[in-house]
């Protein structure tokens, strides 16, 4: 036996010391080619702190699907049916508000309790749903793409069933603050957020260093840490101002003042501030790549995308992994059905319709491979915003509504196609 | 070669079908510490069925398993590992997408106080098992879909070794090696067998188990045809009972 140890990787020099990820940086580059070609077309209107805002709450909902649906297509599977959970729960969290807590339970409309007593309920629905699903794929081996497509319809006509087909509204005022411009942390409390933000950053970053300084293993040199972490902080803090710079316009304020009996002063403004939904979303993101990167659960996801029968053999019960990750998705379909039904104040019966749609776009415009067993979080989150952005930017300069799904569908199939030749040319197997 | 105490696996007349199919047909084995038994037959003879089963993959109708004289209650990979019995499989059983410390570690994850993953300490586990059992071998942080055909074999080594094996299955190990890493994976044989692991081995050449082997048994058609030590046969005699299907000894 000799003592030889494994040498380590040579530090790495240049640019190429900042380890950074260049898929990611393609994306966040086509997102801001968009941004920049609509902004020209419409005369300067993209690039506003307003249509950023409501870009980021029209994103919202699509992108927290999309953070399960990653899950599902790196297991090899595809679920069809988010939209409908997404129906069914809305209906079921709507009811909850307008007919089970006011009248059956006679508490009224406005309690406090109202809208965390229906989110509740939503989410137990959404995971159920879910569940069952998983367990159809898991247990009895039918192939997920006819679950979830019998899902579409099955969930999507007991929402009508449900409701009768009627839109319920109006939603509770405080089940309203998901979504969007009715509830924000306002200026202060946004900054306070994206110092906190700022601060975990660095914390994490510094973390990192040292558990690797522990183990023996080469760090990046100390400028391009630093580099890294101020592009972190630099755009943590930028989107802060971002959305700060839009202001709650003047006769809104004025109503709000007016209904405190009170008498606007001269000149007051007032940011909204990050919106909730928001916040929301960053934390589902936060969660879901934390269980991507670091539980036993996202570790064997991932072995299971890669290799069903290596994971099975592991002694991995590929099974109940499967029930796990479609229930995931049920949760976060409810989720977002929270945001969206909040967004527009009401149930409607027509809510999610071609989600699925989106959300499995999302992701794979994203990165995440259908062959399984390759995907990130935050890649199907800005797969969300640049299917969005192209939704909204069109429709801003004005362009047909045939037209504009037309594009859509051309730019998933060449987004995947970049995405063949991208890990080709890096040399990647897969 | 001490055949005298308990033997450290003992399957006695294990069966199983499938659709009617008698893959593996009352087969009695045993495997003594220190030995490596191999396993010898045409494609479908059932060896690999019946390695399995040993394994967890598969379920046995009917039969009985003993590690160290005690029955064994072995229904899943996860009841195999608790007997420390560790199998490297023909097609290597690695995820491609995951790098070397997550295959070494699959499903017996090494976490933190708070259960999350410690990817540093796997790292730093694989360096040091990896420095010892293969020197050369530097892509620790790449997907192993990068890795050649000995060097994902030595990852699938490096998962037996590591977590202790008492008792160790090697299906084809060397099927897809050059010259000097199916010489690599035949010292390491070595080494492990002098460390007291019994060691079963599947392979289809017969000139490469008659220098590792103690014993072999040969199956056709999911039955035990016979099993010989190696220094009372001729690799003719192996190879008859490969093809005819009958145990030349026996006969005489």
């Amino acid at each position: 036996m000799t003592d030889v140890t494994t040498p380590a990787a040579r530090p790495l020099r240049g640019w190429k010391a900042l380890d950074l990820d260049t898929r990611l940086l393609g994306m966040i580059g086509a997102f801001i080619v968009i941004a920049i070609a609509f902004d020209i077309a419409s005369g300067g209107r993209f690039i506003t702190p307003r249509n950023l805002f409501n870009l980021t709450i029209q994103t919202a909902s699509v992108a927290i699907m999309a953070t399960g649906m990653v899950f599902i297509i790196v297991t090899r599977h595809i679920d069809l049916s988010v939209g409908s959970i997404l129906a069914t729960t809305s209906a079921v969290m709507a009811m909850t508000q307008t007919s089970l807590m006011p009248d059956v339970l006679g508490l009224g409309l406005g309690h406090p309790l109202t809208a965390w007593v229906a989110i509740l309920f939503g989410i137990i629905t959404g995971a159920a749903i879910g569940a069952f699903h998983g367990y159809l794929v898991g247990y009895l081996a039918i192939p997920a793409f006819i679950v979830t497509l019998g899902g579409l319809l099955v969930w999507r006509n007991v929402a009508w069933y449900l409701t009768s087909g009627q839109t319920i509204g109006p939603l509770d005022e405080t089940f309203q603050l998901f979504g969007g411009i009715n509830g924000t942390l306002g200026v202060t409390g946004s900054w306070i957020l994206g110092l906190a933000a700022s601060a975990a950053t660095l914390w994490a970053l510094l973390a990192a260093r040292r558990n690797k300084i522990s183990h023996e293993f080469p760090v990046k040199p100390m400028w391009a840490e630093i580099t890294v972490a101020a592009i972190a902080i630099g755009a943590i803090l930028g989107f802060v101002a971002l959305l700060n710079a839009y202001s709650v316009p003047s006769r809104v304020l004025q109503r709000d003042f007016a209904a405190r009996g009170e008498v606007m002063p001269e000149g007051f403004t007032q940011g909204y501030g990050v919106p909730i939904s928001i916040v929301l979303l960053i934390t589902v993101a936060i969660v879901m790549t934390v269980i991507a990167r670091r539980t036993r659960f996202g570790r064997y996801i991932f072995a299971t995308g890669g290799n069903p029968d290596a994971a099975e053999l592991s002694g991995i019960n590929t099974r109940m992994l499967t029930v796990k990750i479609f229930a995931l998705m049920g949760v976060l379909c409810a989720i977002s059905a929270v945001v969206a039904s909040a967004r527009l104040a009401n149930h409607s019966n027509d809510i999610g319709i071609l989600d699925e749609l989106r959300v499995i776009a999302a992701a794979v415009i994203g990165g995440t491979a259908l062959k399984g067993g390759i995907g990130t979080i935050h890649g199907a989150i800005i797969g969300a915003l640049i299917m969005q952005s192209l939704q909204s930017g069109m429709a801003m300069v004005g362009v047909d509504a045939p037209l504009q799904n037309i594009v859509v569908g051309g730019v998933l199939v060449l987004a995947v196609w970049i995405d063949i030749v991208y890990r080709k040319r890096t040399g990647a197997k897969d | 070669m001490d055949r005298t105490g308990t033997p450290l696996v003992e399957l006695k007349n294990i069966s199983i079908s499938f659709g009617g199919v008698r893959a593996v047909d009352d087969v009695s084995l045993d495997l003594y510490p220190g030995e490596v038994v191999g396993l010898l037959g045409h494609n479908g003879a059932g060896k690999s069925t019946l390695i399995k089963i040993l394994s967890g993959a598969y379920q046995r109708d009917s039969g009985t398993i003993r590690i160290d004289g005690k029955d064994a209650d072995i229904r899943s990979p996860a009841d195999a590992r608790r007997y420390n019995i560790e199998t490297i499989y023909q097609t290597l059983a690695l995820a491609d997408n995951l790098d070397a410390p997550a295959n070494l570690f699959l499903g017996r994850e090494l976490t933190t106080p708070f259960g999350l993953v410690d990817d540093a300490r796997m790292e730093a586990e694989t360096r040091k098992i990896m420095a010892r059992l293969n020197p050369n071998f530097r892509k620790i942080n790449d997907p192993v879909s990068a890795l050649s055909g000995g060097q994902r074999q030595s990852v699938a080594i490096a998962r037996a070794v590591y977590f202790n094996a008492k008792i160790l299955i090697m299906d084809e190990p060397t099927a897809a090696l050059g010259v000097h890493e199916t010489k690599m994976v035949a010292d390491l044989i070595q080494e492990l067998k002098a460390q007291g692991l019994g060691i079963f081995l599947i392979s289809h050449d017969t000139r490469e188990m008659m220098d590792l082997c103690d014993r072999v048994s040969v199956m056709k058609n999911g039955q035990l045809i016979g099993t010989e030590r190696v220094e009372d046969v001729t690799e003719d005699d192996i190879l008859s009972m490969i093809i005819m299907g009958k145990n030349p000894k026996a006969a005489a």
